[in-house]
């Protein structure tokens, strides 16, 4: 199982600060995390299943963004990062 | 209240004329105690004066610094260059960190900075002292 890192909202919500998450892509892992954490997917991800724009998620140093997304594989030595964006603006 | 030395904030104001035309924006990470510990200049990937966008790159080298550190992200800063020290829409809208502290750098007038620190809960804004030591 792949070390998922949660931080902000998702680490209140599954309480500590890593857990593990079970899948062999970003997509699977994520629904496994669902599954044990009602309410995990949409802090991230609309209805339509697509990450929010504003939120950033990592296999390891990479951003899911750059690699195939949500079809990204994720290995057992894996480490996904799951950061919301910082961001905002006067404009 | 959020405490922080004149240090943090000199850096930030300078941080902030540094960057101009663009706004910009960094991570004051936090001790166990809840004392500042570390500032971090972020990269703005929006490179604009009306929006900033830490780069993912750079946030999770960041976030990883603060993490290895047993630290936490105590206030996400950024600048507004011709608009007052007040949480815009945007900025509203964005906030994903309802356990840090939002500063704004208002360089409306250049000559003298303002600076002022909030908290942004599911779109509700409210401001926070800022104590500086």
């Amino acid at each position: 199982m792949a070390e998922v890192r949660v931080t902000s909202t998702l680490r209140t919500l599954v309480g500590a600060k890593a857990v593990n998450g079970d899948g062999g892509t970003v997509g699977a892992v994520l629904a496994d995390l669902e599954s044990r954490y009602p309410g995990f997917k949409a802090q991230i991800s609309g209805d339509d299943g697509e990450l929010h724009r504003f939120v950033n998620v990592y296999v390891n140093d990479e951003d899911i963004r750059y690699l195939q997304a949500l079809d990204t594989p994720v290995g057992d030595d894996d480490v996904v990062s799951i950061l919301p964006a910082l961001a905002g603006g006067a404009g | 209240m959020l405490t922080l030395p004149q240090s943090y904030v000199d850096e930030m104001i300078a941080h902030a004329r540094e960057d101009v035309p663009n706004e910009c924006c960094g991570i004051i990470a936090a001790d166990g105690a809840g004392a500042a510990a570390k500032l971090y200049r972020a990269l703005n990937a929006e490179a604009s004066p009306y929006r900033y966008n830490v780069d993912p790159k750079d946030l999770l080298r960041i976030y990883r610094d603060i993490d290895d550190n047993d630290w936490d992200v105590m206030v996400i800063y950024h600048s507004h260059t011709h608009t007052e020290a007040y949480p815009s829409p945007t900025d509203t809208r964005l906030a994903a960190w309802p356990d840090a502290y939002y500063v704004i750098v208002s360089l409306e007038d250049d000559a003298t900075p303002v600076v002022r620190a909030f908290t942004i809960t599911d779109g509700e804004v409210t401001e926070e002292e800022l104590a500086v030591s």
